[in-house]
């Protein structure tokens, strides 16, 4: 472990709403969470100086002024505010706005809220015709959903590293037998690698119960300056020592979402770090550790092979190593390295802006030994990872 | 008034490929050498600092990198030829250019008859059609052995064919 290139916050308290398809108001889920938050961290309302919200557009104007929308629904207390949006990845980029204003002096203390109110079935782009929009022309020209590149990615494990299908409903398994022990989890049920197998197929070789669903959530965070939680009495408190939202380096010569094409190595060598590697990089650089210093991994699994994926993109394992990692039951609580103790995206489904804040409330609850059946013993060190699109992704790492 | 025999045939969405026999995508050359698609849409160099950007065609036949296909129908925007065939999508490996491009698979072939790997030649293909008019996207055909042989021997004149086993 060596010094980290960033100053540390402090993250006090932790608070979600429970996931599922409760199709109420989204200001509802963030209040949730930002009350149990603010409990949690034993802070008052009207001391918190900064309010990041994570936007949504699917709620109309009040998603877009996400930050706005709840503090004005906590009560406004003349706290300073943002709102951000960084797709899949938008709960992370308040979270980077807020540290950024602690670290500057700008606030003390400062919540952090993401919530999502979802329809049914895919997501699309909304309606219009936009053909100088890559994310219309996806659908439109190709027909290529979400699910379509998450399959070509799983495809390309098969033909690179020989992953099976069972591999990949594998991780489902585990992610559901770790999932039964959140009461936050929308679908706390375990499944097993025929309940995947008798699922329909979405996109080749993925099948329904391995697809991420939409859902309604949300989560919060109270965090604050190292001196604030000293003068709380709080003297070894969860802290943010890392923090990722970097774009990717041209050339990007892995396609993905939303885009119909990849960048050209013609000119110029792909780096030496693709973009998902290049997250997890500027994370572990910031905190000044490595991947043998963690203990526990919230990943995004918005298919079962893309976590995967993570495994190897975070330095989990080597390249190729991921299946065997896996198989070998080292991501499983009581593993080396348990990856989703939470349940991941495949018990939760996906709240958008509230999914990567998820992520740090879990670590969070980890790290202080208070995850109850998920447990995993003795997590000193945490980090999560996730994607969006458009160049948006995250990384977080915690520690005690 | 038209006819069935002299349906329009257009591209779904001006300026991706040209017509014709043999189409090509219309895609961007950037000043430092590298390509992009679609032409303005595509990625930039940083270090291009003008953003210039030159109008060429891109290769017509390149390798699989991944493939899937979607059980479901898609959403809108995509249109909805009933009854629902699942559409196959292969990412395309361009040699020539080193980028991949997405696109359907022509009809007629399912995931089990694709491999990584696999050489592809680009088609135009109906993607929506009216009641007078094809509406057409870009798409990639396997090509069989018997394909690539063939133009094996044609290119080189002969004999050459056996090496590339």
């Amino acid at each position: 472990m060596s010094e980290g290139t960033m100053e540390e916050i402090a993250v006090l308290g932790v608070g979600m709403h429970p996931w599922g398809k409760w199709g109420r108001n989204f200001t509802e889920y963030g209040v949730h969470a930002a009350r149990e938050a603010l409990a949690d961290a034993d802070v008052d309302w009207n001391d918190v100086g900064f309010v990041s919200g994570a936007i949504t557009v699917r709620c109309g104007y009040p998603g877009y002024v996400a930050g706005s929308t709840f503090a004005r629904a906590l009560g406004f207390n003349g706290a300073q505010v943002a709102s951000s949006y960084a797709a899949c990845a938008s709960g992370v980029t308040a979270l980077s706005v807020a540290r950024g204003q602690i670290l500057s002096g700008a606030c003390d203390v400062a919540v952090v809220v993401g919530a999502d109110t979802t329809p049914k079935g895919f997501l699309a782009p909304t309606g219009g015709d936009r053909p100088d929009d890559t994310d219309w022309l996806r659908f439109h020209m190709v027909g290529a959903t979400n699910p379509v590149y998450f399959a070509m990615h799983a495809r390309r494990r098969m033909a690179l590293y020989g992953a099976t299908p069972d591999d990949f409903a594998m991780v489902k398994a585990k992610n559901s037998r770790h999932g039964v022990h959140n009461p936050n989890a929308r679908y706390p049920k375990e499944y097993d690698v025929d309940d995947v197998a008798n699922s329909p197929v979405v996109s080749d070789p993925l099948r329904l119960l391995e697809i991420c669903a939409t859902s309604d959530g949300g989560a919060a965070l109270v965090v604050c300056s190292m001196d604030y939680a000293r003068s709380k009495g709080i003297t070894d408190p969860v802290r943010v020592a890392g923090l990722s939202t970097v774009t990717p380096t041209y050339p990007d010569t892995v396609i993905d979402l939303p885009y119909l094409a990849t960048d050209s190595a013609a000119a110029v060598e792909p780096p030496a770090l693709g973009f998902k590697d290049s997250i997890g990089a500027q994370v572990y650089a910031e905190a000044g550790m490595g991947p043998s210093d963690v203990d526990v991994a919230e990943v995004y699994d918005l298919s079962s092979a893309l976590e995967l994926d993570w495994y190897e993109q975070l330095g989990l394992c080597a390249e190729g190593e991921a299946e065997s990692l896996l198989r070998a039951g080292e991501t499983s609580i009581g593993g080396r390295i348990p990856v989703n103790p939470s349940g991941g995206l495949g018990a939760f489904g996906e709240a958008v802006p509230a999914q990567a804040i998820a992520q740090v409330c879990e670590l969070t609850w980890q790290l202080r030994g208070q995850a109850g059946g998920r447990q995993v013993e003795g997590a000193r060190v945490g980090v999560s990872a996730n994607q969006g699109l458009f160049g948006h992704g995250s990384s977080v790492l915690v520690r005690r | 008034m038209t006819t069935s025999t002299e349906r329009a045939r257009v591209p779904a969405v001006e300026g991706f490929f040209t017509m014709g026999d043999e189409p090509q995508l219309i895609g961007g050359r950037l000043e430092t050498g590298g390509y992009c698609f679609p032409l303005h849409l595509g990625g930039s160099d940083p270090r291009c600092p003008a953003g210039s950007v030159e109008e060429v065609l891109l290769s017509r036949r390149g390798r699989i990198w991944s493939f899937t296909n979607s059980a479901y129908p898609p959403p809108p925007p995509f249109i909805i030829t009933e009854p629902y065939v699942p559409i196959v999508v292969a990412a395309v490996e361009l040699e020539v250019e080193r980028m991949v491009i997405l696109g359907q698979v022509t009809p007629g072939w399912t995931v089990d008859d694709l491999e990584v790997g696999m050489e592809v030649e680009l088609e135009l293909g109906v993607l929506y059609a009216d009641e007078d008019t094809d509406h057409l996207t870009w798409q990639w055909r396997p090509l069989l052995g018997a394909d690539i042989v063939g133009e094996m021997v044609g290119a080189v004149g002969g004999g050459a064919a056996g090496e590339e086993d």
